[in-house]
């Protein structure tokens, strides 16, 4: 047994044997995403940049009830508010500080009216400080040019919830 | 060639018109060395080039991704890139280091891992000096790349590059015993030190069965692996070490000085492979010399065999290192000591014996050392 284990290990079988497992690899397909060009399937549930959306008719629908500011674990969301002239609560300034973000989602089921949601858009940066405190005219604009996207995301997931 | 003579010929008399005859044919010779070395290191510059490309991509594709393929097409540019990058870079000298020997440290390993080439020859006569001694110049050359790696550990002042320079000088002189015992093997087959010569005496008429890898298996095999070991490369870069000092002797280098050393240990790859190729496979003989095949296009001896069998030693390079784990330090020193060595010295007298009368003219015996 012994003799058999000295010859094995001076022919450098098991060696040759790794060998030629990582020589079947170096022909195997190749599974990396070319990422600018290829992508990976997105959940509808993906927690990217953040929107404020709005009804059909055009009004915001947030109501200024603070429950994401409360919920918020990063204490990333600032808001004060107001009364509208029509008597309506609504908010002066909605300030979500991307930085301190941790993108749980928290925000968005908290929210009664689904105002506050979250976009699938990551790929999105700042130039300087201060560039990635998205305002309340910010996130109504984001959720102004993406609404047929959130709007099919919450679609389809609305049977899960 | 002729052409190539022609040229010599009017080089020559060139010489002779402007410097005088007494200076006209040494200014010729000296013109003449320059010119060779020129066509020898400029490919080899080129090589060590893409040889550290096509690196990263085996090495990606075993481990099933594609490589560097954005610069160029399919990524045949990112060495340029990587060129300029360095060339760019600012050459840092840590305030701590002793600057003279810190800047020496790059030159003394990479002059001579290049002067090394000098032996090497890549087809008969193709060859900057056809040394009677080849053998003991290139063993002389690559045992003095350690003093590099001494030089910088210690001239950088940084106790990373210090380990890592005491790692890598422990490791290179233990494996040049074994690498040298398993070299006088061949050369004992080989019955000279000229590589051209050894090359020469593995023409057998019997194609691949005829070269020295046959009868000297286990020294090339230890050849092979302690020329892995003098590389400092995977399984046994503790000397570089990623993962515990950074990367070794060359971390405080930046810029052009770290790639200088880059250059030294693949050029030392290459010339691993290279001796490999020559002294126990054949070098430039063609493996289908044989039989039937004999004298046909196919069984003549070319460059381009040379080159292949160079490319695939230097291709296993890439492999093992994308295969095996690393060695801790005291198994290196294991098998460096107790493995090795034992293995070359019993070879050798194994060899030895075989080459003695009544044993060289023995039925397959025959085939090596019948002549």
């Amino acid at each position: 047994m012994a003799f058999k284990d000295i010859f094995s290990g001076l022919m450098l079988s098991e060696l040759f044997k790794g060998l030629s497992l990582t020589g079947r690899h170096l022909f195997k397909r190749k599974i990396t995403v070319m990422y600018p060009e290829e992508k990976t399937p997105m959940s509808p549930r993906f927690r990217g940049l953040h929107a404020l959306r709005r009804y059909p008719n055009g009004e915001e629908r947030c109501i200024a009830c603070k429950l994401c500011e409360a919920v918020c674990p990063a204490l990333a969301i600032t808001i004060e508010s107001e009364q509208r002239e029509d008597g309506t609560r609504r908010t002066t300034r909605y300030d979500v500080d991307l930085v301190k973000c941790i993108f749980c989602g928290f925000c968005e089921e908290s929210c009664p009216v689904d105002s506050i949601v979250e976009t699938h858009i990551l790929e999105y940066h700042g130039e300087s400080r201060g560039d990635l405190i998205y305002t309340k005219p910010m996130l109504l604009a984001v959720g102004d040019k993406y609404e047929p996207m959130l709007a099919a995301a919450r679609a389809q997931d609305a049977a899960f919830r | 060639m002729s052409a190539l003579h022609e040229l010599a010929g009017q080089a020559q008399g060139m010489a002779n018109d402007v410097f005088g005859p007494t200076w006209g044919p040494n200014v010729y010779t000296f013109g003449q060395a320059l010119a060779t070395i020129v066509v020898v290191l400029v490919p080899l510059l080129l090589t060590v080039l893409y040889y550290q490309l096509v690196e990263r991509w085996v090495i990606g594709w075993i481990q099933v991704r594609r490589g560097p393929n954005r610069v160029g097409w399919k990524g045949v540019l990112q060495p340029i890139a990587d060129a300029i990058k360095l060339l760019m870079k600012e050459q840092m000298i840590p305030s701590g280091a002793s600057k003279a020997l810190f800047l020496l440290a790059p030159i003394v390993s990479v002059a001579p891992a290049l002067a090394a080439w000098s032996i090497v020859p890549f087809a008969p006569g193709w060859v900057i000096s056809n040394a009677d001694a080849a053998i003991l110049l290139m063993l002389a050359m690559t045992s003095m790349g350690v003093y590099g790696v001494i030089i910088a550990g210690w001239a950088s002042n940084s106790k990373y590059a210090f380990i890592g320079a005491m790692r890598a000088a422990a490791q290179m002189v233990s494996y040049e015993i074994a690498m040298g015992f398993a070299i006088v093997g061949a050369l004992m087959a080989g019955g000279s030190m000229n590589l051209s010569e050894i090359v020469a005496r593995q023409d057998t008429g019997m194609g691949f069965i005829g070269w020295f890898w046959l009868p000297l298996l286990p020294l090339f095999l230890v050849h092979y692996i302690a020329g892995l070991a003098e590389t400092n490369r995977a399984p046994f870069d503790v000397a570089e070490g990623e993962s515990e000092i950074v990367a070794g002797f060359h971390v405080e280098y930046s810029g052009m000085m770290f790639a200088v050393f880059f250059l030294a240990e693949y050029a030392n790859m290459i010339l691993v492979s290279s001796i490999s190729a020559l002294i126990f496979w054949g070098g430039w003989l063609s493996p289908l010399d044989f039989g039937p095949l004999r004298g046909s296009w196919i069984a003549a001896p070319s460059i381009l065999w040379l080159l292949a069998k160079i490319a695939f030693f230097m291709f296993a390079f890439l492999w093992i290192r994308a295969t095996f784990p690393r060695y801790r330090y005291d198994q290196i020193m294991r098998l460096g000591w107790k493995v090795f060595i034992p293995v070359t010295l019993a070879w050798i007298v194994v060899v030895g014996v075989l080459m003695m009368d009544p044993f060289r003219t023995w039925p397959v015996v025959r085939i090596w050392f019948g002549q």
